[in-house]
C-alpha cells in the first residue's frame, strides 16, 4: 500500500482521510453550538413555563416553519445533485434555497414588527420570544452568507462530485439550523 | 509586528462600522446616533471580526473563498511568534507567554490585594478600587486556568505524543489564539472605565445596575469562549483522527486522556457562559429582562446558567494539570503507570459528574431548599473518580525509586495540594458547613488549593519538564529546587491561615474585616509577598537559561512517550520518520518494553 500525498495525514490510525477529518470537526462543532441554542430552551421553561400569550401570530408561524422546513429538503436536493455531478440541480436548488431561506427572515422580521406591540423584551416573554427567535435568525443569516458563498463559486465551477466538502458542511449547517428551529417552533408556539 | 498591526487597524475601521452601523439603525428608530454602551457592545463584535481579518481570516480564508490568489506571508525565526502561525508547536508557545504574562499581571493585582490587606481599616485604596482590583484580578486568573495549560501544552505536546504532523485544523489552531489578544486589551481597557466591582462571576442584578465597566467583562468572557470551544474541536478531532499507527486509545498517554476530557466539558459547557454573558448584556443594553424580577425575570437563571459552565471550567483548569502529574510522576519514578485504566476511567468520570453538581455554588442563594441535597451529594460523589486519579499517582510512586527533579518536586507538590484543596472541598460540599462558610477566606483558600497549588503548580510542572522539548535548552536545575521550595513554602504559608481566617468569620472581596484578624492577614501578606517574588526567579531562570542553558539532549529523562523521541526542539512537523506505535507508553523498569518504532520509510511511488 503506498502512501498517499496527503499533506498532513500519513499513516493515521484507522487511515482517516482530510474529509472524514473535516467531519468529524464539523459533528462536533454543531453538537457544541446545539448546547447555546438548548440553554436558550431551558431558560424559556424555566421562566415562563408553559405560558403562551394569545397574540401569537399562529398562520405566521406555521407559515415560516413550512418555508423553513422546505428549505431543509432543497439544500438536501442541491446537495444530492453535486453528489452526482449535476451543477445546474445543484445551483437550481441552491437558488431556491437561498430564496427560501430569505423569505423566512421576512417572516420573522414581519412577526417582530407585530409582536412589539404585544410583548415586548420589557415582558418575561418578550424576553423569550426575542432572545430565541434573534439568536436562531444570526444563525440563518449567517447560513444565508455560506449559502451565497458557495453559490458563486459554485457558478465558477468550484465543486465536483468528488470535491464538494464546502456543500456538504453548508448543508449539514443549514439541517441543523433547521432543526432548532423545530424545537423553537414548538416551545414558543405550541406548548 | 505586522500582523498586530494589521489586527489593530482592521479592528479600529470595523469598530468605527459596527458602531456607525447601529447608530443607523437608531436614528431611523427616532434614537440618538451614539447609544453608549450599545455602541460599545456593537463596536466591540465589529472589532473583533476586523481584528481576526486583519491577523489572518483575510489571507488565510477569505481570500480563498473568493477564489482569489492567496498570498501567505510566512515569517520564520523569532518573528513567527508575532504571526498568524499554522504550525501548532508555535500556537503553544503563543499560549504559553501570553498566558504567563496575563498570569504575572494578575499575580500583580493580588499583592495589590494583600497590600490593602495588610492591616484593618482602609491603607491605601477606596473600597470601589479594590473591588476592580478583586475583579480583574479573578477574571484574568480565571481565563489563565482555563487556558494556559491546555492552551500550551495540549499544543505543543499533544499531537506529538500521539505521532501526529501537525493539529487536525492548523489555520483554526491559530485562530483560537488570535482570539486572546483582544480580550486582553478589553480587559486592561475596563480600568479605563472605572473597572467593574462584580468579581469574575458578575452575577445578576449587581451586574445590571454597576458602572458601565462591567460590559467590558460580560464581552471578554463571551469572546474567550470562542477561542475554547474552537480549541476543543480541534483537540478532540486531532484525537479522534490523527493518532499515529499502532497508538489505539488504550495506549494513549494519561496527558492525552485528561486532554480530552478538557475538550469535551470545553465543547459542551463554554456555550453557557456565552449565553449567560448574552442574557447579561441584553438586559443591561437592550431593555431585556432575563434577570429583572420586577419584569417576571429571576435572578437566579443567571447563577445556574453561569455556574453550569463555571463548575465544569474548573475541571478544565484541573484535568490537563492531572495529566501532567501522573505523567511526570511515572518518567521520575521509573514506573508503569499504575491502573492506567482507572485513572483514565476517573478522569472520564469527572467529565460526567461535573455536569450534575453546579447548584452547589448556590446553597445560600435561596434555591429550593430540598434541591441542595442532591447537588450536595452529586459534589460529594465526584470525590471517587478524583480519588482514582490520587491512588494512580500513589501506586506509581510506591516502591518507586524517586528522582527528585525539579518537574517531579511540582508534580508532587500538584498531588499534595490538590489532596488539601479537595478534601475542603468536601466541607463546602456540605449544605450545612456551607452556608456558614459561603463566601468566606475559607472558600478564597480551597479553590486557591486546588487552581493554583493544583493547576498552577501543574503548569509549571509541565513547564520544566517539556522546556528542554520546547527550547532546546536545559533549565538550571538548583535555581529550579530553590524556586520550588520557595513558591511550596510560600504558597502554603499565604493559604493555610487563609483557611483559619475564613473560620473565624473573614468575609472575601471586602477591602476590610474585624481589628482581631490583623495578625493573622498581616501574617499572610508577608507571605503572598513572598510567594510572588517565586515567579520572579522563574523568569529569572526560564529566561536565563533560553540563552546560556547547556544544550538538551532529545530525551533528558528518558521518557517513553513520543515526545522524547524526536529532536529537542522537534523539526516542522515532527518526526522525520512516521513513527510505529506497537505497545503501551509507561514500560519503565521492564525489560522489553516498547513503546515506538520508527519502521524504515518504505519506497514512495
Ligand atoms: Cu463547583
Amino acid at each position: 500500500m503506498s502512501t498517499t500525498t496527503v499533506h498532513h495525514h500519513h499513516q493515521s490510525e484507522g487511515n482517516y482521510s482530510k474529509l472524514t477529518t473535516d467531519r468529524v470537526g464539523l459533528w462536533l462543532f454543531l453538537l457544541s453550538e446545539s448546547m447555546l441554542f438548548l440553554g436558550l430552551l431551558s431558560a424559556r421553561f424555566y421562566l415562563a413555563g408553559t405560558f403562551r400569550p394569545p397574540e401569537l401570530n399562529q398562520a405566521l408561524g406555521v407559515g415560516i416553519t413550512s418555508i423553513l422546513l422546505v428549505s431543509s429538503l432543497t439544500m438536501f436536493r442541491s446537495e444530492v445533485a453535486i453528489r452526482h455531478g449535476d451543477q445546474s440541480s445543484f445551483l437550481r436548488h441552491l437558488l431556491i434555497t437561498i430564496v427560501l431561506s430569505i423569505l423566512f427572515l421576512g417572516g420573522v422580521a414581519y412577526e417582530w414588527s407585530q409582536a412589539f406591540t404585544h410583548f415586548s423584551p420589557n415582558t418575561v416573554f418578550g424576553t423569550i420570544f426575542f432572545s430565541m427567535t434573534g439568536m436562531h435568525a444570526l444563525h440563518v443569516l449567517s447560513g444565508i452568507f455560506l449559502m451565497l458563498l458557495i453559490y458563486r463559486n459554485g457558478r465558477s465551477g468550484k465543486y465536483s462530485e468528488h470535491n464538494h466538502w464546502s456543500v456538504e458542511a453548508t448543508a449539514k449547517y443549514w439541517h441543523m439550523v433547521d432543526v432548532v428551529w423545530v424545537f423553537f417552533y414548538a416551545a414558543l408556539y405550541l406548548v | 509586528m505586522r500582523t498586530i498591526i494589521q489586527g489593530l487597524v482592521g479592528g479600529v475601521i470595523a469598530f468605527i462600522i459596527g458602531a456607525a452601523l447601529l447608530g443607523i439603525v437608531r436614528l431611523a428608530f427616532g434614537l440618538s446616533f451614539w447609544g453608549g454602551e450599545a455602541s460599545l457592545v456593537a463596536g466591540w463584535l465589529a472589532f473583533v471580526i476586523g481584528w481576526l481579518l486583519g491577523v489572518g481570516v483575510w489571507e488565510y480564508w477569505v481570500r480563498e473563498w473568493f477564489n482569489l490568489p492567496v498570498k501567505k506571508f510566512e515569517a520564520t525565526g523569532t518573528s513567527r511568534y508575532f504571526t498568524f502561525c499554522t504550525d501548532h508547536k508555535v500556537v503553544g508557545i503563543q499560549y504559553l507567554v501570553t498566558f504567563l504574562g496575563l498570569f504575572l499581571l494578575a499575580g500583580l493585582l493580588a499583592m495589590v490585594m494583600r497590600a490593602e490587606l495588610m492591616a484593618p481599616g482602609r491603607n491605601y485604596m477606596s473600597g470601589a478600587t479594590y473591588n476592580n482590583v478583586m475583579s480583574l484580578h479573578g477574571t484574568i486568573m480565571v481565563f489563565v486556568g482555563v487556558a494556559a495549560t491546555v492552551g500550551a501544552f495540549g499544543n505543543y505536546i499533544l499531537p506529538i505524543m500521539i505521532g501526529a504532523e501537525d493539529m487536525a485544523f492548523p489555520r483554526l489552531n491559530a485562530l483560537s489564539f488570535w482570539f486572546v489578544p483582544p480580550v486582553a486589551i478589553l480587559l486592561l481597557a475596563s480600568v479605563f472605565s472605572n473597572g467593574y466591582d462584580t468579581g469574575w462571576t458578575g452575577y445578576a442584578t449587581l451586574a445590571s445596575s454597576t458602572r458601565e465597566g462591567v460590559i467590558f467583562y460580560n464581552l471578554a468572557f463571551f469572546t474567550v469562549g470562542f477561542s475554547s470551544i474552537l480549541g476543543a474541536v480541534n483537540i478532540l478531532t486531532t484525537v479522534i483522527a490523527l493518532r499515529a499507527k499502532g497508538m489505539y486509545w488504550g495506549r494513549l498517554p494519561i496527558f492525552v486522556w485528561a486532554s480530552l476530557g478538557t475538550a469535551i466539558l470545553s465543547l459542551i459547557f463554554t456555550q453557557f457562559i456565552a449565553l449567560a454573558m448574552i442574557m447579561s448584556l441584553l438586559d443591561r443594553v437592550a431593555g431585556f429582562s432575563f434577570f429583572d424580577a420586577f419584569a417576571g425575570g429571576d435572578p437566579l437563571l443567571y447563577q445556574n446558567v453561569f455556574w453550569f459552565y463555571s463548575h465544569p471550567a474548573v475541571y478544565v483548569m484541573i484535568l490537563p494539570g492531572l495529566g501532567i502529574a501522573l505523567e511526570i510522576i511515572s518518567v521520575f519514578s521509573r514506573k508503569p503507570l499504575f491502573a492506567y485504566k482507572w485513572a483514565v476511567f476517573g478522569m472520564m468520570g469527572v467529565v460526567v459528574l461535573s455536569a450534575l453538581v453546579w447548584a452547589h455554588h448556590m446553597f445560600t442563594s435561596g434555591m429550593d431548599s430540598p434541591l441542595r441535597i442532591p447537588f450536595m451529594i452529586t459534589t460529594e460523589l465526584i470525590s471517587v473518580p478524583t480519588g482514582l486519579v490520587f491512588l494512580t499517582a500513589l501506586g506509581t510512586m510506591w516502591g518507586g525509586k524517586l528522582i527528585l527533579k525539579t518537574p517531579m518536586l511540582f508534580a508532587l507538590a500538584v498531588i499534595f495540594n490538590f489532596l488539601i484543596g479537595g478534601i475542603t472541598g468536601i466541607f463546602l460540599s456540605d449544605v450545612p458547613v456551607d452556608i456558614q462558610l459561603q463566601d468566606t477566606f475559607f472558600v478564597v483558600a480551597h479553590f486557591h488549593y486546588t487552581i493554583v497549588g493544583g493547576g498552577i503548580f501543574a503548569l509549571f510542572a509541565g513547564i520544566y519538564y517539556w522546556y528542554p522539548k520546547m527550547t532546546g535548552r536545559m533549565y538550571n536545575e538548583r535555581q529550579g529546587k530553590i524556586q520550588f521550595w520557595w513558591m511550596f513554602i510560600g504558597f502554603n504559608l499565604t493559604f493555610i491561615p487563609m483557611f483559619w481566617a475564613g473560620l473565624n468569620g473573614m468575609n472575601r472581596r471586602i477591602a476590610d474585616y474585624v481589628p482581631d484578624l490583623g495578625n493573622i492577614n498581616f501574617f499572610t501578606s508577608m507571605s503572598a509577598f513572598f510567594l510572588g517574588i517565586g515567579f520572579l526567579l522563574f523568569v529569572y531562570n526560564m529566561a536565563v537559561s533560553l540563552k546560556k542553558g547547556e544544550v538538551a539532549a532529545d530525551n533528558p529523562w528518558g521518557g517513553y512517550t513520543l515526545e522524547w523521541q524526536t529532536s529537542s526542539p522537534p523539526p516542522l512537523e515532527n518526526f522525520d520518520t512516521p513513527p510505529e506505535v506497537v505497545g503501551d507508553p509507561y514500560g519503565y523498569g521492564e525489560p522489553d518494553a516498547k513503546h515506538v518504532i520508527f519502521p524504515a520509510p518504505a519506497a514512495t511511488d
